[in-house]
C-alpha cells in the first residue's frame, strides 16, 4: 500500500518537472521479504554480470546497478518514465529468477525522486540496516558500484549519486558515534574485557565447554590480542581439537579449578545442568590469584557459574542476559546517533537535488548566457577605457558587435540544449563542465568524492 | 592579579571538567588542558614573583602553602596527561586544585618578614618534599574515585556514558599504586628532614605537636596501603578506598590541625 503511494507521490512531481531522467529504485529487504524470497532473488557471484547485461538491454533504463546482499536486493536505475521503468524492473526480477510476479509484488518497494535519494543515502550510512550502524553494507555498496563501473552500466546520474552516497556514509561515520558501541555478544565481551584489563595480550583466556557463540566470542578475543589460551571440555578430545584451533593448551576437566587460578578471562558454555563453580570455590581461587581481577562470561543456559560470584571483589561475572542488556543499551545509543545521521542525510539530499536540478537545460542555458554576458561586458569595458578619442557612436557600434558575436556563438548550443535529445543530461553535464558553469560549489564536492574514491574504492 | 587569573582559569577548567562527566567531547578535554595550562602559567608567575620579592620559597603561610600545594598537583596532572592520556582525569583533579586555590585566596597574602626559625635552607627541602608527596596522594585519590566509579559500573552492569569515558580498571589501579609508592618515600623524607630541622632550630627532633601526630597517622595509613597490597593482595576497590581515606587525613593534617588543634606549625 505505502509503496504504491510513494510511487504516485513522486511521479506526479517528476512528471511535473518534465525531466527525462529520474532515479528509480525497485527492491526488497529484510523488512519486506522473508529469507525464502530474499534467497530466491539474490544475485550471487556469477549471476550479477549476466543480470547487469540483461538490464542494459532494457531500453527504458538508461543506467542501472544492482545491490545484492543477504539482507537486501535493490536495483538502482535512471529511467525516462518511472512507472514504465518500475514495471520493467519488476518483470526483469520475475523473469530472471523465475519467480512469479505476484509472489514478489507485496515484498517490493519502489522509490523515485527525493525518496530514492534518501533511501540510497540511508542504506549507505547503514541507517536502513538490520543493526543500525553496522559497517558491512558500505563495503557491499562499494563493491556493487565498482562492479557496475567495470561493466559500464552506470552513467552521469548514478555515478554522481553513488559517490555522493559514499561521502554521506563517510560523514555519518565520522560525525556521529553510530558504530561505536558493541552490538553483538562477541563485541560486547571484548569491550568489557578492555574496560577491565589494560592490554589483552598480557592476559590468559580460558574456554570452558564449546558451542557456536562461545567459539565466536573466543575468536574475537584472539583477534583482539589474547595469546595465552586454555581450553577445557568434558570430552578431552574436543578440548584438544579446540586447543589446536586456538593455538592453546587443552586442560583435563577435573583440573578446571587449578587452571582457573591462571585464567584472567573466562568464557563458560557447557551443557551442565548445575553450577560448576561455586562461590566458596571462587573465593579460594581468588585467594590463590592474590585478587588478580577476573572477567567471567557465562553464556550457558542453564547458568554454570553461581551468579553470586559477581559479589566477590575483583571478579566480574556476566551471564547471557547481562550481555544482552549491554547490547540493548548500545542499540539504543546507536538509534540516538542515528537521528543525527538522518540530519546529515537531509542536508546531503538537498545538495544532491540541487545538482540534479541543474542538469536540466534551462538553468544551464541561463548560466551559460550569464557567463558569456559577463565576459563580454568585462572585456568591452576594459578595451573602451583604453580607446581614447573614439566617439560615443563608434563605441555603441563596437558594443553591438560584441553582442552579436556572443549571440551567434551561443545560438547553436542553446538550440541543442533546448531540443529533446537522447542522453540530454550528459550533454548538459558536458556543457557545464566545458564552460565551467556554477562550478564553485561543485568543485569542492567533486574533489571530496574523488578523495573518497581514491581512499575507499581502490 | 596573577593569582586571581590562575584561580579563574582553574575554575573554568574545573567547571568544564564537571560538565565533561556528563557530556564528554574531544573539545572538552582539549579545553580543560588549555585552560589549565594558561592558569598554570599565571600561577607559576605568581609563585616566582613572590619568591623574588620575599627571597624565600613561598610556603611560609597558609595562603602560600595552599597555593603551592595546588601548583604541585597541576604539575603532576600535566605529567600524567602527557604520559597516560587518561580521558577525564582533569574532571577529578581540577576541582581539587580549585578548592585548594579558593581556600588559599581567602587567607591574608601580604609578604611579611619571615620568622627567624624559618630562615633556613631546610625550609625549601622539607616543604617541597612534603608538597610533592601530598600532590601524589591527591592525584592518587582522584584516580581512586575514578576506579570506584568504573568498578561500580562494571559490577552493577549499568554501562552508561561514564563507563565509556573512564579508562580501564587495571590502568587506574596500577596508577594509584604507582603514585602512592612515589608519594610515600617523598613524604617519609619530608618527615625525616622536618625532624632534623626541628633539631637544629628548636633542639628537639620530635615533640608530639598535633601536626606531627597527624603526619604520623597519614604516614601509617599509606604504609598500610602499600603493605596490604604487597602482602595480602589488597588491590582495586579496597586499595582505592584506603587511598581516599589517606587523602582525607592529608587534608585534615593540612587545614584542620591548624584551626582546630593549634601547634607550632602555625604557618603551614
Amino acid at each position: 500500500m505505502s509503496n504504491s503511494l510513494h510511487l504516485k507521490d513522486s511521479t506526479s512531481r517528476s512528471v511535473g518537472t518534465g525531466r527525462s531522467f529520474n532515479i528509480l529504485i525497485v527492491g526488497l529487504n529484510y523488512k519486506t521479504a522473508g529469507i525464502e524470497i530474499r534467497e530466491k532473488v539474490a544475485f550471487d557471484g556469477g549471476k550479477l554480470g549476466d543480470a547487469l547485461d540483461a538490464l542494459k538491454g532494457v531500453s527504458q533504463l538508461k543506467e542501472n546497478m544492482i545491490l545484492s546482499t543477504c539482507n537486501r536486493v535493490e536495483i538502482y536505475a535512471n529511467v525516462r518514465d518511472v512507472l514504465e521503468g518500475a514495471e520493467c524492473i519488476k518483470n526483469f526480477l520475475s523473469d530472471f529468477h523465475n519467480v512469479p510476479r505476484f509472489m514478489l509484488e507485496k515484498s517490493l518497494y519502489v522509490y523515485t525522486g527525493k525518496d530514492a535519494v534518501r533511501h540510497i543515502f540511508r542504506v549507505a550510512g547503514s541507517l536502513d540496516s538490520m543493526i543500525v550502524g553496522e559497517p558491512q553494507i558500505l563495503g557491499q555498496l562499494k563493491d556493487a558500484f565498482e562492479f557496475a563501473l567495470k561493466r559500464k552500466s552506470t552513467g552521469v546520474l548514478l555515478n554522481r549519486l553513488m559517490r555522493k552516497a559514499l561521502s554521506v556514509a563517510k560523514r555519518v561515520r565520522t560525525e556521529t558515534k553510530i558504530a561505536h558501541a558493541a552490538v553483538s555478544i562477541s563485541f560486547a565481551a571484548v569491550e568489557l574485557a578492555k574496560k577491565i584489563f589494560e592490554d589483552l595480550s598480557r592476559e590468559s583466556f580460558m574456554l570452558i565447554g564449546a558451542g557456536e557463540m562461545a567459539e565466536l566470542a573466543s575468536r574475537h578475543l584472539l583477534r583482539n590480542g589474547v595469546k595465552n589460551v586454555l581450553v577445557t571440555n568434558r570430552t578431552y578430545e574436543r578440548a584438544e581439537e579446540l586447543a589446536r584451533e586456538f593455538n592453546g593448551r587443552a586442560i583435563k576437566f577435573d583440573k578446571l579449578h587449578e587452571a582457573l587460578v591462571h585464567a584472567d578471562i573466562v568464557i563458560c558454555s557447557t551443557g551442565a545442568p548445575h553450577y560448576i563453580i561455586s562461590k566458596a570455590e571462587m573465593h579460594k581461587i581468588m585467594r590463590q590469584r592474590k585478587n588478580k581481577p577476573m572477567f567471567i562470561i557465562d553464556i550457558s543456559v542453564p547458568r554454570n557459574i553461581d551468579p553470586e560470584i559477581n559479589d566477590i571483589e575483583n571478579v566480574y561475572l556476566y551471564d547471557i542476559d547481562d550481555l544482552e542488556g549491554v547490547i540493548d543499551i548500545n542499540i539504543q545509543e546507536r538509534n540516538k546517533e542515528a537521528q543525527k545521521a538522518e540530519k546529515i542525510v537531509d542536508e546531503e539530499i538537498d545538495s544532491f537535488l540541487r545538482w540534479q536540478e541543474s542538469l536540466s537545460a534551462v538553468p544551464t542555458i541561463v548560466a551559460l548566457r550569464q557567463k558569456a554576458e559577463a565576459i563580454r561586458k568585462g572585456e568591452f569595458e576594459k578595451t573602451s577605457r583604453r580607446l581614447n578619442g573614439v566617439g560615443e557612436k563608434e563605441l555603441k557600434k563596437i558594443e553591438a558587435l560584441t553582442n552579436s558575436i556572443i549571440n551567434k556563438l551561443l545560438h547553436m548550443p542553446t538550440t541543442v540544449l533546448k531540443t529533446e535529445i537522447e542522453d540530454k543530461e550528459v550533454m548538459v553535464d558536458i556543457v557545464r563542465r566545458l564552460f565551467g558553469l556554477e562550478i564553485t560549489s561543485e568543485i569542492r564536492t567533486e574533489e571530496e568524492i574523488q578523495d573518497i574514491r581514491d581512499k575507499d574504492l581502490d | 592579579m596573577l593569582f586571581e587569573f590562575a584561580l579563574t582559569f582553574y575554575f573554568i577548567a574545573a567547571v568544564f571538567g564537571i560538565i565533561g562527566l556528563f557530556k564528554w567531547t574531544k573539545v572538552t578535554s582539549r579545553l580543560i588542558l588549555i585552560l589549565t595550562v594558561i592558569g598554570f602559567l599565571f600561577h607559576t608567575a605568581n609563585i616566582v614573583a613572590r619568591y623574588l620579592k620575599g627571597g624565600y620559597i613561598p610556603v611560609t603561610n597558609i595562603h602560600e602553602a595552599s597555593s603551592f600545594f595546588g601548583w604541585c598537583i597541576v604539575l603532576l596532572f600535566f605529567l600524567l596527561e602527557y604520559r597516560y592520556k587518561l580521558g577525564l582525569l582533569g574532571s577529578f583533579i581540577m576541582p581539587i586544585v580549585f578548592i585548594l586555590m579558593l581556600s588559599s585566596s581567602i587567607f591574608p597574602r601580604e609578604i611579611k618578614e619571615v620568622p627567624p626559625v624559618l630562615r633556613s635552607y631546610w625550609l625549601g627541602i622539607h616543604t617541597v618534599l612534603a608538597f610533592l608527596g601530598y600532590a601524589a596522594f591527591a592525584v592518587a585519590s582522584g584516580i581512586a574515585i575514578m576506579y570506584l566509579l568504573q568498578e561500580r559500573s562494571l559490577k552493577s552492569k549499568h554501562l552508561g556514558g561514564l563507563f565509556q569515558r573512564l579508562p580501564n580498571l587495571q590502568v587506574l589501579d596500577e596508577l594509584n599504586y604507582r603514585l602512592i609508592s612515589i608519594g610515600f618515600p617523598l613524604f617519609t623524607l619530608a618527615i625525616i628532614t622536618g625532624a632534623l630541622w626541628a633539631n637544629t632550630a628548636l633542639g628537639k627532633y620530635w615533640q608530639w605537636d598535633p601536626k606531627e601526630v597527624f603526619s604520623l597517622i597519614t604516614w601509617f595509613i599509606y604504609a598500610l596501603v602499600l603493605h596490604l597490597r604487597l602482602i595480602s593482595g589488597w588491590r582495586g576497590r579496597k586499595a582505592s578506598i584506603l587511598s581516599i581515606a589517606g587523602f582525607v587525613i592529608v587534608i585534615f593534617t593540612f587545614f584542620g590541625v591548624r584551626f582546630i588543634l593549634k601547634g607550632f606549625h602555625v604557618f603551614v
